[in-house]
């Protein structure tokens, strides 16, 4: 008996695994940017409004030039907005961590933080893989997502240093979001699949660099890397936690109100 | 500033003075010294701004996260983002006139302080981005133009700057709507719904008629306003009608007509009542945005201490290091 598989899913363009490559990359730094645009207007001070927007705007461009890439590659007339609004959630490949929603602002920092560690060492990576065109969208995106590492950080640093409060929440959302970090590293038939084509980076080495940089700020944040060893995957094969079918809604709604319209 | 602080009244040869150099067209600078009403009334109108910016991000923001594409997302984002920049530049120039942001702050959390009515209005359906960026952006500009002549330096050179950034939410904004008022029948009535909405509370934004405004005069006379009220809504709709006219849309005036011997489009009587209710904290959404301001700043209180806090510690430390 043949039983489906996730690799198989039907949305996901098995066909080239390429597709699926691009899609996680677009579809994390889609996520976590509309999850920063729903800060905008109500940030703990004005020039936060001001740095999450700049961030959400980074990771959305980003995100529309690498789904638009997908859609050239896959070859079905798909352009970026149609996978952006008529993709359903099970079709979705983002990280979970990403998804998480934005809860106080510490979890909101942590979640940047840990991604945007990541995300430096991966376009890093990409920015000299074997596709020129993904190359060429992971270096501009890596010239942002420092800054946004070093905004990240520096809330890391003025959280867990802060006051006993902040420390606390702070501590509390990195307990919470941790067991979401383990999915960004873990090759999978994708990866290996990609790497024959000429894109493929080390995870492993990414991992023990990232692991070396959380530590590193976590440290002097005066914060505890958590212990835990609890780790919850799904997002990359479309097994996303209950966040994103919400979120996914309201992003999708005026768009799929409006079968063939353009705007 | 002394001579103000000291003063209890002020000295009618320095106000003299004053009048001479704003006749004369001079521009008036922080260290120069300026009437206390004159300073009262600055701090009054530049703080309003101010509010309005951020307040404004509210009703446009509701749909940044429904926005029906991406660029259209993307550009939303950076206008909002543009507004709390606007917020912020004013803010500092207000303070040039020794007041503190968070006292003004305080005063918006407290209901004590004006914006914009305009922001008081519900946005229900996306193409409420569209025509806010076009009539209440537009609004802005035929404000902001003449502020950009006003007598106060700070507050003038702002204006040249924001309005640039205006212009450009203008133009964004009437080419959504002309692009809806060409798309779909849905988008057709949807645009045509919003504008409907929008009309008269843009109106409004000019404030009471010049007949009713208390303050007017005395601004007017120092600069700080170059223009009345009146004078403003009508130049605003006598360049918004051909823009309506050429989207093949409608606005909701019967009494709209074209008046030959002014070249004015006069407009109907504006519900004043309404105007009144709105300014007054009984609109539509005036306890919605306060209350979104307040869960903001109370939900960033522990933020804001982190950050002071760590600032402190880092700022003893490098002191034990010296
Ligand atoms: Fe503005
Ligand atoms: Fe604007």
């Amino acid at each position: 008996m043949t039983r489906p598989s996730v690799a198989g899913d039907r949305t996901s363009g098995a066909a080239n695994p390429l597709v699926d490559y691009l899609l996680r990359i677009a579809d994390d730094r889609l996520v976590l940017g509309h999850r920063l645009s729903e800060w905008c207007g109500h940030g703990p001070i004005l020039e936060e409004d001001i740095a999450l927007s700049n961030m959400a705007l980074d990771l959305i461009g980003a995100a529309s030039a690498l789904l638009a890439l997908a859609g050239t590659v896959e070859g079905k007339g798909r352009d970026a907005d149609a996978l952006a609004f008529f993709r359903d959630e099970t079709a979705y490949r983002n990280a979970l961590l990403v998804e998480q929603p934005n809860g106080d602002f510490a979890v909101t920092i942590v979640r940047q933080f840990l991604f945007d560690a990541y995300s430096v060492l991966q376009l890093d990576a990409l920015s000299r893989c074997g596709h020129a065109d993904l190359a060429a969208i992971a270096a501009k995106s890596l010239k942002e997502d420092k800054y946004h590492l070093r905004h990240s950080s520096d809330w890391m640093l003025k959280l867990g240093d802060g006051t006993p409060e902040s420390h606390a929440r702070t501590q509390r959302a990195l307990d919470t979001l941790w067991r979401y970090t383990d999915e960004l590293f873990v090759p999978d038939a994708v990866d290996h699949a990609t790497a024959a084509l000429g894109v493929s980076i080390d995870l492993d080495a990414i991992r023990a660099q990232w692991h070396q940089l959380v530590a590193d700020v976590v440290g002097r944040a005066t914060l505890t890397l958590p212990a835990s060893t609890v780790r919850a995957t799904g997002g990359r094969s479309g097994r996303h936690t209950e966040h994103l079918g919400h979120m996914l809604a309201e992003m999708q709604i005026v768009a799929r109100s409006h079968p063939g319209a353009t705007w | 500033m002394a001579n103000t602080t000291t003063a209890p009244h002020d000295d009618p040869a320095l106000v003299a003075a004053f009048e001479a150099r704003i006749a004369a067209g001079e521009s008036i600078e922080p260290k120069d010294w300026m009437p206390e009403r004159y300073r009262r009334q600055l701090t009054r109108m530049m703080s309003q701004h101010a509010h309005s910016e951020i307040v404004g991000m509210l009703p446009e923001g509701n749909w940044i996260t429904r926005a029906p594409s991406l660029r259209r997302k993307l550009s939303l984002i950076a206008k909002v983002q543009d507004e709390a920049g606007h917020g912020l530049y004013i803010y500092c120039g207000t303070e040039t006139l020794g007041v503190d942001r968070h006292e003004l702050v305080n005063q918006l959390l407290d209901g004590k302080a004006k914006y914009s009515s305009i922001f008081n209005y519900p946005t229900l359906s996306f193409s409420d981005v569209g025509v806010i960026g076009w009539l209440v952006d537009g609004a802005a500009i035929v404000n902001q133009t003449i502020l950009a002549k006003t007598s106060y330096g700070p507050y003038a050179r702002a204006m040249i700057r924001i309005c640039k950034e205006e212009n450009f939410h203008k133009r964004q904004g009437f080419e959504l709507c002309a692009h809806l008022a060409k798309g779909t029948p849905a988008q057709q009535a949807m645009v045509q719904e919003s504008l409907n909405r929008f009309w008269w509370p843009s109106l409004m934004m000019f404030g009471p008629s010049d007949t009713d405004s208390p303050n007017s005069g005395e601004l007017l006379r120092w600069k700080v306003k170059r223009k009345t009220n009146d004078e403003l809504r009508q130049r605003f709709v006598n360049l918004t009608v051909p823009q309506v006219q050429a989207l093949g849309l409608t606005l909701p005036d019967p009494d709209l007509t074209f008046d030959e011997a002014t070249g004015n489009w006069t407009f109907g009587a504006i519900d004043w009542d309404e105007f009144q209710q709105v300014i007054s904290g009984n609109g539509p959404c005036n306890h919605e945005r306060l209350a979104a301001r307040r869960k903001a700043h109370n939900d960033g209180e522990w933020v804001r201490a982190a950050a002071t806090a760590y600032a402190a510690k880092r700022a003893s430390a490098s002191t034990e290091a010296a």
